[in-house]
């Protein structure tokens, strides 16, 4: 018992290090993903608060760059006034229309935290599950797509941002609709690259690339990006296509938060094949 | 004493302050990412307790990463520099120095006591921070690249800083 003791004495550094350190590690796991708002809630989202009173402040200086983008956003939704789907707010107006039934609505958020430097980037905007956001809604801003919500808490969302490893977003070159996969292969926040192109498809430089109709998340034809550069490698089946990204990560403002009203019952009823196999 | 408690209380919260609202926000390229919140940690006097370097490291991590929502992250890597630390002064420092009440600093061990210090310390703290972060071996050479452009933006930093606030109280 006492050799215990001073054993325990002795290497108690060690004993606490490793302590500690399970503890990151467990944390590390336990919340990386989806549970993401749990470890928000436990800090009791001092951060974020905290972040949007900074933001309050920062807002100011880049009033007029903000104002601009609204400007040239609203002159853009004009010109489609006869299609258009978007609501102010978080209030979601809704359509009465027998033939064209509203399948998307929109949430507008402010961007209070961002990074777009590291590997694996997180967003945090100012709306939460109190307005309506759930976890796998699709955000965008008024150039093009910006990422995927991961966690919500009652004020805040983090939402995985495309710049981020975990991210792969279903997109399509718009003139022949062919599929890929955009990924970020981690070096530049302006340019990510389009993955599993068949090598066989025709493309050239400055080909539009939007999303596509496979994903749950974006509507068809929201804007990606357009191909910068484009090749072959010689034992590859896919193009190697880099794109050059119409959001500006690095001074994000407003996004939208995308509802698919439509997106449960799509689910579910896909979830019925995956039981038939 | 309790005059050095608050002194080091507000170094601790204006060190987070600058990390957080200033240091983040620099964005030159994904291959720099300086993270010198780890001065507070290296900076800690040398005869303290290390079950008190563990803690302050553990608490100075959890900020961080309710901070950068990273849960973990800053945690782990913090914890283990706070770790390292002890091993390194015990090689690094000499027994009156380990005895005596000084911290490592420029002022009291030299510009290249303290540069080797810091980088060592530093590249520690990035290289856990950064593995951990990409998670894979996939992009080796690339995070490889990216630790020791942020650890060396870092040491820069830290070193600017240290010089700033220089005490040229050399007598003991």
């Amino acid at each position: 018992m006492r050799n215990l003791i001073f054993f325990l004495y002795k290497y108690y550094t060690f004993l606490l290090f490793f302590a500690l350190e399970m503890f990151s590690f467990i944390v590390l796991y336990r919340y990386n993903n989806y549970q993401k708002a749990n470890f928000l809630n436990f800090t009791g989202g001092v951060a974020s608060q905290f972040y949007e009173t900074v933001n309050n402040t920062t807002n100011y200086f880049s009033l007029r760059e903000i104002n601009d983008s609204l400007m040239s956003e609203n002159a853009r939704l004009r010109g489609q006034m006869l299609n258009a789907y978007y609501s102010d707010g978080f209030t979601q107006t809704s359509i009465n229309d027998t033939f064209y039934k509203q399948q998307y609505s929109y949430i507008s958020a402010n961007v209070v935290n961002n990074s777009v430097t590291l590997r694996n980037n997180y967003i945090t905007i100012d709306k939460g599950a109190l307005h309506g956001i759930k976890p796998d809604m699709g955000v965008i801003s008024s150039n093009g797509v910006v990422g995927i919500v991961t966690s919500v808490s009652n004020h805040f969302s983090t939402i995985r941002s495309a710049l981020n490893s975990n991210t792969k977003i279903s997109c399509m070159i718009k003139k022949n609709n062919a599929f890929g996969s955009l990924e970020w292969n981690g070096d530049d926040p302006t340019y990510s690259s389009l993955k599993y192109v068949n090598k066989h498809v025709p493309v050239t430089s400055n080909d539009e690339i939007v999303t596509s109709n496979y994903s749950t998340l974006f509507p068809q034809g929201i804007s990606v990006g357009k191909v910068y550069s484009h090749s072959i490698e010689a034992d590859e089946n896919f193009h190697t296509i880099k794109v050059e990204l119409h959001t500006n990560f690095s001074e994000l403002k407003n996004v939208y938060v995308i509802r698919n009203i439509l997106k449960e019952e799509q689910q579910a009823l896909e979830a019925l094949n995956k039981s038939d196999n | 004493m309790i005059i050095d408690l608050i002194t080091y209380f507000l170094r601790f919260i204006g060190i987070l302050f600058l990390q957080i609202l200033i240091v983040n926000n620099i964005e030159l390229n994904t291959y720099i990412n300086p993270f010198i919140y780890v001065i507070f940690i290296l900076g800690l006097p040398v005869n303290i307790k290390p079950w008190k370097v563990l803690v302050i490291s553990f608490i100075t991590g959890v900020i961080m990463d309710s901070f950068s929502s990273t849960p973990g992250l800053h945690m782990a890597a913090t914890v283990f520099m706070g770790y390292l630390r002890g091993f390194y002064l015990k090689i690094a420092a000499s027994k009156e120095d380990l005895e005596g009440n000084i911290t490592p600093s420029i002022s009291q061990k030299g510009p290249i006591w303290f540069l080797f210090y810091a980088f060592i310390l530093v590249l520690a703290h990035h290289f856990f921070l950064f593995f951990l972060e990409v998670y894979s071996f996939r992009e080796f050479f690339r995070t490889v690249m990216r630790i020791i452009l942020s650890t060396t933006f870092s040491v820069a930093i830290i070193m600017l800083g240290e010089l700033l606030f220089y005490k040229s109280v050399k007598q003991r």
